[in-house]
């Protein structure tokens, strides 16, 4: 604790108080849990800052020479600098192709998880709040859609959107779709949860005090619930981004996910497994090493997030 | 010899903050078929006593020095497996919540003759027969029908008769009741006590009853040890303690206890709270907090003092020898 | 008991029924039936006269029910991309798909329920936290990857397993199965670990974690305190109530297999009814879509219904009347 001039104690500050926190303390002891956050860092800087960073634009007919396709990594034989990582078919970096692919993935991640949390809280909060039948269907809705897995439900939604706008989509409604059934693919877990911290919260003194006053008890539950419902809500996040991540790699991967004109790690996947066979393996290995890495450095912090949080298992 | 005998016992938790020493040098005894109530407020270490006693400390704690005896022969060594044979044969425990003290998916009889099997030899009828005898003499009515019912099937002050017939059934001398009665409805909880005085007198048990209710101390026990932020503040004879505390502690919790028939116009208060075990000030715990502090409290920590016949303080007030001895 | 049978049984038969009123107005609503069977260049006339026969002007009820028959009897109409008969191609593929399931759930159950007991119970042994690590890897590789990453070791680059297909099925009634042939059993081993790797580990970190639980009650204290050998505590006690919600995984479990195995399906090109739906999604084939929808339907349901029924053979607590549980029966 700090002393001023007049001999007054001042609590420390902010910053000093969560450097000093169990909750960092158990984030620096586990060096696992540091490195997963130095990578997933990384992958979130070379994603994001992929236009400027990557060495090349894959997506550029002008830049592309059907020369340079095949071309395998810097460190075998033929490799060459230039193509750090190799050359796809059609002449496109490697390492480019991965930090684009990355970014598609993130944002389409992202993205889905976002609306999951929105759809599922607010979903949650009304459940709980109003009850009576409202809460009755969208629980047991919510039960039915929990024991379907989520790349069932993320499909059919796809292919029912599809269908219902008429078969062939633009590109960027492509995507919104996909975000769409991925994040619908997600939201009962984030509704659970918040439905039940809205129970505990609704049956306490202050809110009928509130509703007394003339506060909009919506309001007040937001205002109340919300911080309760924070914690659980982003462990449930952190894992629910690695699933959302492998799900719209699937998808891509099956050929049902973004489209081609902005491939994502699991479109890479798919087109390189065609050469799988004919020798050229870099071209589906380190697309799926990427997402390999990306999808167990946000599991481990996710795993970390979760057992600081919790206080039982401390 | 007495039956049981805790020498000098201090048991730590080593945390990321260093090491917590929750329980710090305590002694006391008890003789065949005795009471020992052990009180104190929440925090001061009962428990964890009581769990140290029977083996049974959830790491990362453990003892760290000091030894028990049973009978003569020391427990706190001894390898798992004799320890366990120990366990449920010669100490039994009993917990606060019945509820969650029984396994919902077993029939009580399903539990109490596994419990019985595991440490007597007879044939499984035996066993069931056994199991009968004791559902009746702990008071659940028509035991041969019961001894199939599951725990949910009981009620609160019923379910804590079957935990107790458990832990008696195969005899042990001596019982660690940890809060038996704090879970119970004020009504139930006398008929419990009751229980447990009649089965000590008639089994000759021992009992170690943990408590934060003098109440039920001054009904139940023969001698009465007061825990303080990890030690013991006094140790003596029910009557005593009570009627006569001499450590100050014990004084300021007898004051605040509110007793039918007198008129106050405030009920006493210790000052201050219990320290933190990771704020023990030096020389004896107590010393912000005492009325009746001197200078010497706060450099060295009494031990436990002769204050009388039959009490023992650790209080530098009861220090018969000249300070410079 | 039996109310609380019959009380699941209308349920999942009143979930049936929304599933096949979704299915139903996919197959009829979306799009014009007419058009998707019949292409461009049929007159007017022929157009209503399709109509008729399909009875697409029969009022609404009338349809459904229909609908619903024919489903029951495994009628789907016909599939738009391949032109034969939606329940015929289903029936062709079905045994393959589960075969692929069934060896899966064999395998994710046989490793997984043991070594997640062993974790919960042994905390901190280095075979634990490995065993931890690596079911963690697990959880984080897509299922495809691993099967990718199956195919290169083991038939590109050691060439023992082959990479497509079933191998040489035997055709046994109306069944074809692939157990009877060494090519068939070849064909199926990294299919079947593929799909069966990460439910493997959800099992595991689920067992593990309820065995984590459980261990920490009173009860289980309790049962240490009375002196209780580990084995009995740690099996007797401890495992059978992990049961209840282990059970709930195993079911949710063989549900998944059924929806991953698509996935698998289309990595490995083995001739299930997943790989049948994917081409079916890319293509807007609706009648396969909707007879596959009905058709996972029921799996999940039935799954549900058997889960429930099996919860209560276990915990006696649901058995009891709600006034006898209600404990104050003194």
């Amino acid at each position: 604790m700090a002393v001023n001039e007049l001999g007054d104690v001042r609590p420390p500050g902010l910053i000093h108080r969560f450097l000093d926190s169990d909750f960092f303390y158990s984030f620096r002891r586990s060096p696992i849990t540091v490195v997963s956050a130095i990578v997933t860092l990384i992958f979130f800087l070379a994603a994001g800052l992929a236009p400027w960073l990557a060495p090349h634009n894959p997506f550029d007919p002008a830049t592309l020479d059907l020369m340079d396709g095949f071309t395998p990594p810097v460190w075998t034989e033929d490799g060459t600098s230039k193509f750090l990582l190799g050359t796809d078919d059609q002449g496109r970096d490697i390492l480019s192709t991965l930090m684009f692919g990355s970014r598609v993935s993130l944002i389409v991640g992202f993205a889905a998880v976002i609306f999951s949390v929105v759809l599922g809280v607010g979903l949650g909060l009304l459940s709980g709040y109003l009850g009576g039948w409202l809460d009755a269907t969208v629980m047991r809705l919510a039960d039915v859609q929990l024991t379907i897995p989520a790349i069932l439900v993320a499909l059919m939604i796809d292919g029912i959107a599809r269908v219902l706008l008429g078969g062939h989509l633009g590109d960027t409604t492509a995507i919104y779709v996909l975000i769409l059934a991925i994040g619908v693919s997600d939201w009962p877990r984030y509704a659970r949860v918040t439905r039940g911290a809205t129970l505990v919260e609704r049956n306490k003194d202050y809110v009928a005090a509130a509703r007394v006053i003339g506060l909009h008890p919506v309001l007040i539950m937001v205002r109340h619930v919300l911080p309760n419902v924070m914690g659980p809500v982003l462990v449930l996040a952190t894992i629910g981004l690695a699933l959302a991540i492998i799900t719209e790699a699937t998808l891509s991967f099956l050929g049902v996910g973004v489209p081609p004109t902005t491939p994502s790690l699991g479109t890479l996947i798919r087109i390189g497994n065609n050469f799988l066979f004919s020798g050229e393996w870099w071209i589906t290995l380190f697309p799926s090493l990427a997402l390999v890495v990306l999808v167990l450095a946000v599991n481990l912090l996710g795993d970390w997030l979760r057992d600081a949080l919790n206080p039982k298992l401390r | 010899m007495a039956l049981l005998d805790v020498r000098n016992l201090r048991v730590e938790f080593p945390t990321r903050r260093g090491v917590l020493t929750a329980i710090d040098d305590i002694s006391f005894d008890i003789s065949e078929g005795e009471v020992l109530g052990v009180v104190g407020e929440s925090g001061a270490g009962k428990s964890l006593t009581g769990a140290a006693v029977i083996g049974l400390l959830e790491p990362p704690g453990r003892i760290a020095d000091g030894e028990i005896l049973l009978g003569g022969r020391r427990i706190d060594n001894l390898p798992y497996e004799q320890m366990r044979r120990i366990r449920g044969k010669e100490i039994g425990a009993i917990f606060q919540d019945p509820l969650t003290s029984l396994n919902p998916l077993y029939t009580i009889g399903r539990q109490l003759t596994e419990t019985i099997l595991t440490h007597m030899e007879m044939s499984p009828t035996e066993a069931h027969a056994r199991a009968v005898e004791l559902l009746a003499e702990v008071g659940i009515p028509a035991p041969e029908r019961r001894i199939g019912s599951y725990p949910h099937e009981f009620s609160g002050g019923m379910r804590q008769r079957v935990v107790i017939a458990l832990a008696l059934c195969v005899n042990p001398r001596l019982i660690i009741a940890d809060e038996p009665t704090t879970a119970l409805d004020v009504s139930i909880q006398a008929q419990i006590i009751q229980l447990l005085k009649r089965l000590c007198r008639d089994h000759g048990m021992a009992v170690m009853l943990i408590t934060h209710d003098m109440g039920v101390i001054a009904e139940t026990a023969d001698r009465v040890a007061v825990m303080y932020a990890g030690r013991i503040a006094e140790i003596g004879s029910v009557r005593d303690v009570v009627k006569n505390a001499r450590h100050p502690y014990t004084q300021g919790l007898m004051g605040s206890i509110p007793l039918l028939g007198h008129e106050v116009e405030r009920l006493e208060q210790i000052r201050g709270a219990m320290p933190r075990l990771t704020e023990i000030p030096n020389g004896c715990a107590f010393n912000p907090r005492c009325p009746k502090v001197m200078e010497r409290c706060t450099e060295a920590r009494p031990d436990l003092l002769t204050a009388d016949a039959t009490t023992r303080a650790a209080c530098w007030l009861y220090d018969q020898e000249p300070a410079d001895a | 008991m039996t109310a609380y049978i019959i009380q699941r049984v209308v349920q999942a038969v009143a979930v049936m029924l929304v599933v096949a009123l979704v299915s139903f107005m996919l197959f009829n609503f979306v799009g014009d039936p007419v058009d998707n069977m019949v292409g461009q260049e049929a007159s007017y006339e022929e157009r209503e006269e399709m109509r008729e026969n399909l009875g697409l002007n029969d009022p609404f009820i009338v349809q459904f029910g229909r609908f619903v028959i024919n489903a029951t009897q495994g009628e789907f109409g016909i599939s738009y991309r391949i032109q034969r008969p939606v329940a015929v191609l289903i029936a062709e593929r079905m045994p393959a798909t589960l075969e692929l399931v069934a060896a899966s759930a064999v395998l994710a159950l046989v490793l997984g329920i043991p070594l997640g007991v062993y974790t919960g119970i042994n905390r901190d042994s280095w075979f634990s936290s490995t065993i931890l690590t690596v079911s963690l890897v697990g959880v984080s590789l897509p299922t495809f990857v691993i099967g990718i990453l199956l195919i290169y070791i083991f038939s590109v680059a050691l060439g023992w397993l082959p990479s497509f297909g079933r191998g040489e099925a035997v055709q046994v009634g109306w069944w074809s199965t692939g157990f009877l042939t060494v090519s068939g059993w070849k064909a199926i081993i990294m299919p079947s670990v593929t799909l069966s790797l990460f439910q493997m580990t959800l099992i595991l970190r689920l067992v593990r974690s309820e065995m984590l639980e459980v261990m920490r009650t009173d009860y289980i204290k309790f049962a240490r305190a009375r002196g209780l050998p580990d084995r009995i505590v740690n099996f007797g006690h401890a495992f059978k109530n992990t049961l209840v919600p282990v059970i709930t995984i195993v079911g949710l479990n063989i549900g998944s297999l059924v929806a991953f195995s698509i996935i698998t399906e289309t990595v490995f090109q083995w001739p299930g009814m997943g790989f049948l739906f994917i081409q079916a999604v890319g293509f807007a084939d609706i009648p396969v879509m909707s007879a596959y929808l009905v058709l996972v339907a029921v799996v999940f349901v039935s799954i549900n219904l058997a889960v429930d029924i099996l919860y209560f053979v276990v915990d006696p607590r649901l058995r009891a009347d709600k006034a006898v549980a209600a404990g104050n029966s003194e």
